[in-house]
């Protein structure tokens, strides 16, 4: 230290030379300026500052009249001192401009400096600057031009900029670099606060791209990255350049001098992977022009400096943001390890950072660092907590909800800043209200919590979003009940206790619950709740607000009789109150009191009124709801990945195949395999995952299983019955703290894992579980009931042999009887998704108890087609002669055999009709002897085949429709058999065009209240971009273009037989943005699966 | 068509600048004085002390194990100590916090040539070298940030057009 202090001494002469008064050292600290900052050092206190600084101004303003400029810029510089600290100069802004306009040159810079400073861009003296700007731009001194175009470069008045353009843009080709460079950065400001005033000079950006000079070439990234993060798609042709350069930076071909510790021009490469993540996203052949050199930027950033960090972590995010390509991830994913992993704190937050970055597309990597996570939970700087928290978030999914929840909230309790209580408050709500299993006791705790401790900062969605789920119920009465008593139950107490301690928003929340639901906890008396409200009203920090919800709720409760006097009391004190909304609420308190009738039609019991004019407003055109800190979510665009599913390798695993707006930070809620029977919260329902990663599971049922995981009993594996082999054999005893960990561990990232993926605990293998719930927040409007999920309908017998079997052989009421044993086969029929059938289902423990034909049935589909190697090999080919007559001439899917035994082979295929999709089911004996007594009678001779045709209708969509029949026969020696099958036809074929005018469209679309957006890729061959991508949609899917305006397009088709589904499409940035709505749930979300398909098989 | 006009669910472009950028520098002193201050966003001048007691209260509450990146309110803060001198950064949220760091090294790497002293940092002394020099330091930091990007971190390239004012002066 005393080094230093030495240095600083001996350096101290020459630094106060380098004062504008040459040789004046001790001028300089005697000199006005001296004085004021020696004023500044020596202040103790904020009132001695008001009064140094107030004088100080005063002594300004008198000296700064005086024409005496010598002394200016020294004035120029206390004025921005008196401006640093908070008091206004703005008599000496006029004398900056015209220190700017008649200084030497140094006074000169000072005065822009000051100009700067003091003014911001729409000040009107800004005009006066024009002027000074305009002679400095052409002046010969290159001092003066360069002041001249930074001042530019930092603030200029949008309406001159014509006046001083062609001057500027003459400077691009100055011989000085650094003219030109200053001249590009001037250009980007114009683009920035006016694009318009620059759009014919794009030619000379790219002049200026391939200027010769590196920093000019720098800065014209600038305005590439903005004009490129407007639309990626015009300059797509420029990444081999973008690429090149990057190469030369990267290899060493800078000036030494760009070099920062060795490192060559790292801004500059953050700066080019920004560009280059941009250009690559969604384009798989724009990555692969940059995979190369991203290869080589991680292995030259290889030395140890935080620097190389930095370019480390932007080129794993460009990674990460591109067409993937798999043995970069590879090695982008151990770089994020070396960062998680790093004793250098600053490393391990960036470490988080990008692993919340990644764990989007791949959560498998939050798995692999689960044990760093959980100690970065417990760290003692908040920031790593919270980034931790944050990263959470993100990988929540129905397991691992409530112990992620209870996290956040251990954080709100010691959080003190505002900003990051509403942020978690509301991401808590979020998680909350998201997993409708949870809807019980720990949802309503978990919101009690919010509402206290979110108190009257937060989101004023979040109490709106819990009432209307409340009120909107469930599907079953009795959770639906059960749910709202627990809400009444647990308000009760904290009225009887210090209700005056909770916030406003939170007693609102409660007089509302109160007066809807307290008539369901029988051993309540009114008059108790009555007068608990009561004495809200009575408290004196209770709102005006919260007092009208208070009188509200005591409105729908009174009944006359002996609540009489509590009411009459206090609508007797309210109804004179100053508050008019109070007044309002008192009068109709007196009067439907006393008027029980009236009180039944004005408010009738369960009725939500609150609710209704949402539904009037989504009815009358209004956009679906969106809670704001979802919007901002969708605002915070740089921080959202491609959610697009990439290429087709990808099983949709569920019936709902929902792929909602790519903004949303919720996006893993999928993994819980639970998300379909979520309520439908607009944009936090989304299902894609890689096969194995979001292995879904049976959700924990009950909170506390989760609350006291043991390694053996995690509550993903719980019920599964496989704990034998979960317990990993070779863990040996771990010490407490350590054990600790991991039970957090295994409770954090459950369902995270898949059996191939890396993990540290010995999970176990997550067992496939296909099958969901009976969707239980279904909308009331939804009419469709599980178990009738496929009718088949038998059309006009053509033959005796086809009487036969209409009714006996492909007994489809069988098959939704079996359905309707459990609700998991029901679901069965519609959520087969052809890409996962596999044994494994079939041991899954809720089909135990059923039909063992079923399993056999499972097995069929799964079934190669061996059987038919043989004789039944034959048949097959000719089968396409049995075709019904009627048939023939329409196209028909491949005949494809089903199943076999020793005397039957099925075959079936599907025909499209204009109004029908006709199963043609084939049923050939192959055994030597007749069947007889196919029931209910009828024989078939050896070796014949017949034919049943069966017309399909869909009554609950799903990606892949699964029609499952039984045939029953009898052998010649008496034995009863049954052979079941299933078939599998893509929701597809149910589609046909639905013709209708753009008033009808119009008509529709705002009454149709399921949605689902998309980003589709727009198909660019020569044509028109929207026209080739909705002409390749109509060819393939089937649908009816309505109209093309512009860059929109509206287009409708209809599911048989008539369940319409309209889209909105839209070219944005590059994309094909598209809205989907139906009267029917599920139906966009299979839709825009198959119009996804389309595309990507072009 | 009434379904179209209903229709906007196209994400509100923010300009880049309030997407990717720093938000302010400033250079303050152990007791919490601002020693220099530049904002690229607008903030009123009344609402710019009580702003920035605050993001140096927090920042000199930490500790030196503790990270260097900071939340505060909806925007992230960096910070880096020199003896006595605090230089802390505003930056939006999807900035790479890191290179901010060293974009604040690089910068006083810049003062340092400038003010032509060898591998000793900011003292209690250059903290008056800040002062005495708030001019220059302010035309050396317009070189490297502008309107909250970096434009410039070539060491010379940043003080070319400074060092020629001065050669001007002097003669």
């Amino acid at each position: 230290m005393s080094d230093v202090v030495e240095k600083t001494l001996t350096a101290l002469p020459s630094l106060l030379s380098l004062d504008s008064h040459p040789g004046s050292a001790k001028l300089s600290s005697t000199s006005k300026l001296g004085n004021l900052i020696r004023g500044i050092t020596e202040l103790t206190s904020k009132h001695e500052e008001e009064k140094l600084i107030q004088h100080e101004l005063l002594a300004i303003k008198e000296q700064v009249s005086s024409p005496n400029t010598t002394m200016m810029k020294e004035l120029m510089v206390r004025s921005i001192y008196c401006e640093m600290l908070g008091y206004e100069a703005s008599f000496s802004y006029i004398h900056a401009i015209k220190l700017a306009q008649q200084g030497t040159v140094l006074e000169k810079r000072v005065g822009y400096l000051a100009v700067s400073l003091f003014l911001n861009e729409s000040h009107e003296l800004l005009l006066l600057l024009v002027n000074t700007v305009l002679k400095d731009l052409q002046s010969t001194n290159l001092i003066e031009v360069c002041m001249a175009l930074t001042v530019v470069s930092q603030m200029f008045p949008k309406d001159m900029i014509p006046a001083i353009l062609p001057l500027v843009e003459e400077k691009l080709n100055h011989p000085k670099e650094i003219i030109r460079r200053k001249a590009v950065l001037a250009l980007y400001k114009f683009y920035l606060i006016a694009p318009n005033q620059v759009q014919h000079i794009h030619n000379k950006f790219r002049k200026a791209l391939c200027d010769k000079d590196p920093g000019v070439m720098t800065a014209s990234l600038h305005i590439y990255l903005q004009m490129i993060q407007e639309n990626p798609d015009a300059y797509k042709d420029l990444t081999p350049s973008f690429v090149t350069i990057l190469k030369q930076v990267v290899g060493g071909k800078l000036p030494m001098d760009f070099n920062y510790h060795t490192v060559p021009a790292p801004w500059l490469q953050i700066q080019l992977l920004r560009i280059l993540a941009l250009l690559g996203k969604n384009d798989q052949s724009t990555s692969e022009v940059m995979y190369e050199v991203l290869d080589e930027s991680l292995r030259r950033a290889e030395m140890n400096h935080n620097i190389t960090y930095a370019i480390l972590y932007e080129c794993v995010k460009c990674i990460y943001t591109i067409h993937p390509k798999s043995d970069l991830l590879e090695k982008a994913a151990k770089c994020i390890g070396n960062f998680v992993l790093s004793p250098k704190i600053n490393l391990k937050y960036l470490g988080l950072k990008a692993l919340t970055y990644v764990v989007q597309q791949d959560p498998k990597l939050a798995l692999q660092h689960q044990m760093t996570i959980i100690e970065c939970l417990d760290h003692p700087d908040l920031i790593i907590k919270r980034e931790t928290l944050e990263l959470l978030f993100r990988i929540t999914n129905a397991q691992n909800v409530t112990v992620i929840v209870e996290k956040m909230l251990e954080f709100l309790c010691i959080s003190e800043d505002d900003h990051t209580t509403i942020d978690l408050v509301g991401k808590v709500a979020e998680l909350a209200e998201k997993y409708p299993l949870k809807y019980n006791e720990w949802f309503i705790e978990t919101m009690n919590t919010v509402f206290s401790l979110g108190g009257d900062m937060m989101q004023p969605d979040i109490p709106n979003s819990f009432l209307k789920l409340l009120s909107e119920g469930f599907d079953s009465v009795e959770e639906d009940r059960k749910l709202k008593l627990f809400a009444v139950n647990s308000y009760v107490p904290l009225l009887r206790g210090e209700p005056g301690k909770l916030p406003q928003r939170f007693l609102q929340v409660i007089s509302w619950v109160l007066g809807e639901y307290s008539h369901l906890r029988e051993d309540l008396e009114p008059a108790e709740v009555l007068s608990l409200l009561a004495k809200l009203l009575d408290m004196k920090n209770s709102s005006s607000e919260t007092k009208s919800w208070v009188l509200m709720a005591m409105t729908k409760l009174c009944k006359g009789g002996t609540d009489a006097s509590v009411t009459q009391e206090v609508s007797e004190t309210y109804s004179s109150s100053l508050d008019t909304v109070l007044r309002q609420r008192a009068h109709e308190l007196q009067y439907l009191s006393q008027d029980p009738e009236l009180r039944a039609r004005v408010l009738p019991r369960g009725s939500c009124g609150n609710f209704a004019f949402v539904s009037e407003a989504l009815a009358a055109g209004a956009a679906p709801y969106k809670p704001p800190h979802q919007r901002q979510e969708e605002l915070d665009q740089s921080k959202a990945l491609s959610l697009e599913p990439y290429g087709l390798s990808l099983p949709i695993s569920m019936s709902s195949c929902s792929i909602t707006d790519r903004q949303s930070p919720t996006l893993l809620s999928m993994s819980s395999g639970l998300s379909g029977d979520t309520l439908k919260l607009d944009g936090v329902k989304r299902v894609w995952g890689r096969e194995g990663y979001l292995a879904q599971r049976e959700p924990v049922e009950e909170a506390a299983q989760v609350e006291v995981p043991s390694p053996i009993q995690s509550p993903g594996r719980q019920g599964e019955g496989d704990s034998l082999h979960s317990q990993t054999p070779t863990q040996t005893p771990t010490p407490e703290p350590e054990q600790e960990k991991q039970q957090l561990a295994s409770s954090l990232f459950v369902g995270l894992a898949s059996q191939s993926s890396v993990s540290l605990m010995g999970k176990s293998e997550p067992t496939p579980q296909r099958f969901r719930r009976k969707a239980k927040g279904q909308g009331p409007g939804s009419s469709f009931n599980a178990s009738e999920q496929i009718s088949s309908s038998l059309i006009s017998p053509p033959s005796a042999v086809d009487n036969l079997l209409c009714n006996n052989l492909l007994d489809s009421n069988n098959a939704s009887e079996l359905a309707e044993q459990t609700s998991q086969l029901s679901q069965r029929l519609t959520t087969a998704n052809g890409t996962c059938h596999t044994e494994a289902e079939l041991t899954e423990p809720d089909t135990k108890g059923c039909n063992p034909a079923l399993r056999r049935d499972n097995c069929v589909v799964a079934a190669d087609p061996g059987p038919h190697d043989d004789p039944g090999r034959l048949t097959e080919v000719c089968l396409d002669s049995y075709l019904p007559a009627e048939l023939s001439g329409l196209s028909h899917s491949e005949i494809a055999p089903l199943c076999a035994n020793q005397s039957l082979n099925l075959s079936a295929c599907h025909v499209q009709k204009e109004d029908s999709l006709i199963l043609v089911v084939f049923i050939i004996n192959s055994s030597e002897s007749a069947i007889q007594q196919m029931l209910p009678a009828g024989e078939m001779t050896s070796h014949s085949v017949a034919v049943g045709q069966y017309s399909l209708t869909v009554k609950r969509p799903a990606v892949h429709v699964e029609v499952v029949g039984t045939v029953s026969y009898q052998l010649p020696a008496g034995t009863s058999q049954s052979l079941q099958f299933s078939y599998k036809v893509p929701l597809t074929s149910f589609i046909r065009p639905f013709v209708v005018s753009t008033e009808e469209y119009g008509t529709m679309w705002l009454s149709f209240s399921h949605d689902t957006k998309q980003n589709l890729t727009l198909i660019n061959d020569n044509q028109e971009p929207l026209t080739a991508t909705l002409n390749a949609l109509k060819k393939k899917l089937q649908l009816h273009v309505v109209e093309v305006i512009g860059m929109e397009g509206i287009v409708a088709c209809r599911l048989l037989q008539d369940l319409p589904c309209l889209m909105h499409c839209r070219v944005n940035a590059g994309w094909l943005a598209v809205w989907l709505r139906s009267p029917v749930p599920d139906l966009p979300d299979c839709l825009i699966y198959h119009c996804q398909r389309a595309l990507q098989s072009l | 068509m009434v379904c179209t006009d209903n229709i906007d669910f196209t994400i509100p472009l923010q300009p880049a600048a309030d997407r990717r950028m720093i938000k302010f520098v400033l250079m303050v002193n152990r007791q919490g004085q601002t020693r220099l201050s530049r904002y690229y966003h607008s903030v009123e001048l009344s609402r710019r002390a009580a702003l920035e007691a605050d993001v140096v209260r927090y920042c000199l509450s930490r500790k030196k194990d503790q990270c260097s990146f900071v939340e505060y309110k909806d925007f992230k803060v960096v910070y880096r100590q020199y003896a006595a001198l605090y230089i802390v950064v505003g930056i939006t949220d999807s900035e790479n916090e890191l290179s901010i760091y060293e974009l604040v090294h690089n910068f006083v790497e810049v003062l340092d040539k400038y003010f032509s002293r060898v591998s000793v940092y900011f003292s209690l002394q250059s903290e008056l070298d800040i002062m005495f020099n708030l001019d220059r330091v302010h035309i050396i930091l317009d070189e490297m940030i502008q309107n909250g990007h970096i434009v410039e971190t070539n060491k010379s390239r940043i003080l070319a057009p400074l060092t020629a004012i001065d050669k001007m002066v002097e003669s």
